[in-house]
């Protein structure tokens, strides 16, 4: 058979894009569940970290089962609605009806009293950012908080994910004296801003830093009803 | 008359890009990837295994199908191999050794695009058995992860004082514990890993005078 001819070359393409397509959606398919775990695994650590719990992915899942105990859905009223916090997607849920949102809350039992631990999803400079953020029970200090990201800038705006700029959050207040939501504030230097109520921001992590700042004001006012409703 | 797998001829196959022809410090080729990912030793193993596994296998798959691969898309077809390698590549990372797989994060998919591996697929498997195709496959990736391998040694003790993950470097001597030592920031950041690959390069050649140029 000729191997320059129009056809052998049409047929040739076709036969090897059909059977490396076969290929590939076998292995992914069979290798799914494992990576799904993986997944899973991650965000416990992540659920844990935010409590200042650090895990190993072995240990993740047991340490999560003995310290997460209670986990419930909120929505926009603050009333807890049905469904299963650990699944929901934050994602899907923006793209909804403001009613129809819908906001996991994770409790942990520390020693120094009951946390809240509240998901949150923003967007970075070159992708999603994410993290989890945990309360004391006057639903106004931060006791602790994580943060991640898909493709930040590494060494500018990646450094959200590292802990000397996570621990900044540790301690600081959302609500001001008046009892208005202000959430945490990401200064630039030269910047005024009262310090219980802000963090220094990342150099070279401007746009970054930018979007951690609206995450958390964004997402602590999705929770406003609730927090209110625990507060009083 | 059939040659001894492990004739002096193929032999050479392996340990030749080890030296004389060794793609990152002779050829500077796949330099990219080894400057991103190199902070560390564990993501530099895993990328230089990852490496010789997608080039072994490409160089064979090319080699069995070199007589029937239309000339004209030929390229194509050595990317279609390598890309649905990479990707298994990938699959099997996320599955197995996730916390690596996001250190590598975009780099993995990156493999693709190392010149390293079409270089070798159009110049050695398209006109070679698969025996030695494979053993020019593994010898030349083998060339490059080793290089990786002395880089990430290199700049995770320097800049994190650590080797595969454990300190080395006792916590008392580092001056936040009242001692003399502090780990150079430099070390982790992609410069360091082009400068290292230069000093590597430097003692090369002049240990074999016949890689330098006239």
């Amino acid at each position: 058979m000729d191997r320059n001819s129009n056809s052998y070359t049409f047929i040739y393409a076709a036969i090897m894009v059909i059977l490396v397509a076969a290929i590939l959606a076998s292995v992914a398919m069979s290798l799914r569940p494992m990576q799904q775990k993986n997944y899973e695994i991650e965000k416990k650590q992540n659920i844990l970290a935010s409590v200042n719990i650090q895990s190993s992915a072995e240990e993740a899942e047991k340490i999560f089962e003995e310290n997460i105990k209670n986990m419930y859905v909120v929505n926009n009223e603050g009333e807890e609605v049905e469904g299963d916090a650990f699944t929901i997607d934050l994602k899907k849920e923006s793209a909804k009806p403001v009613e129809e949102q819908r906001y996991p809350v994770f409790e942990f039992q520390a020693e120094s009293g009951l946390k809240f631990i509240f998901p949150m999803r923003g967007a970075g400079l070159w992708g999603p950012i994410w993290g989890f953020v945990s309360l004391n029970s006057d639903m106004n200090t931060i006791y602790g908080a994580n943060f991640d990201h898909q493709g930040e800038t590494p060494g500018l705006g990646a450094e959200i994910s590292t802990s000397w700029f996570q621990e900044r959050f540790e301690g600081k207040e959302i609500y001001n004296e008046q009892g208005e939501l202000i959430s945490i504030i990401v200064t630039k230097p030269g910047q005024e801003a009262p310090p219980v109520h802000s963090v220094d921001g990342i150099s070279g992590g401007t746009i970054t830093s930018k979007g951690l700042q609206d995450m958390l004001l964004d997402d602590f006012s999705n929770y406003k009803e609730f927090l209110n409703k625990k507060k009083s | 008359m059939s040659e001894p797998l492990f004739s002096k001829k193929n032999l050479k196959l392996l340990s030749d890009p080890m030296d004389n022809s060794n793609p990152i410090t002779v050829q500077v080729l796949g330099i990219c990837s080894a400057l991103a990912v190199t902070a560390q030793l564990k993501p530099s193993v895993v990328m230089a295994l990852s490496v010789v596994a997608v080039m072994a296998f490409a160089n064979v798959i090319v080699s069995l199908l070199r007589n029937t691969i239309p000339n004209r898309i030929r390229i194509i077809v050595q990317l279609v191999v390598i890309a649905s390698l990479v990707i298994l590549v990938d699959q099997v990372l996320k599955a197995f050794v996730y916390d690596v797989s996001k250190q590598l994060s975009v780099f993995v998919g990156l493999i693709i695009t190392n010149c390293i591996i079409m270089g070798r697929l159009e110049a050695f498997a398209l006109g070679n058995r698969p025996w030695r195709s494979f053993l020019d496959g593994v010898g030349n990736a083998a060339g490059y992860g080793v290089i990786l391998i002395i880089v990430g040694f290199v700049r995770e003790l320097f800049g994190s004082g650590s080797i595969y993950g454990y300190q080395i470097i006792p916590d008392s001597w580092y001056i936040s514990n009242g001692g003399f030592y502090a780990n150079n920031g430099m070390m982790i950041l992609p410069p360091m890993a082009l400068i290292t690959v230069g000093i590597i390069i430097w003692v090369q050649r002049s240990r074999n005078r016949k890689l330098i140029e006239d």
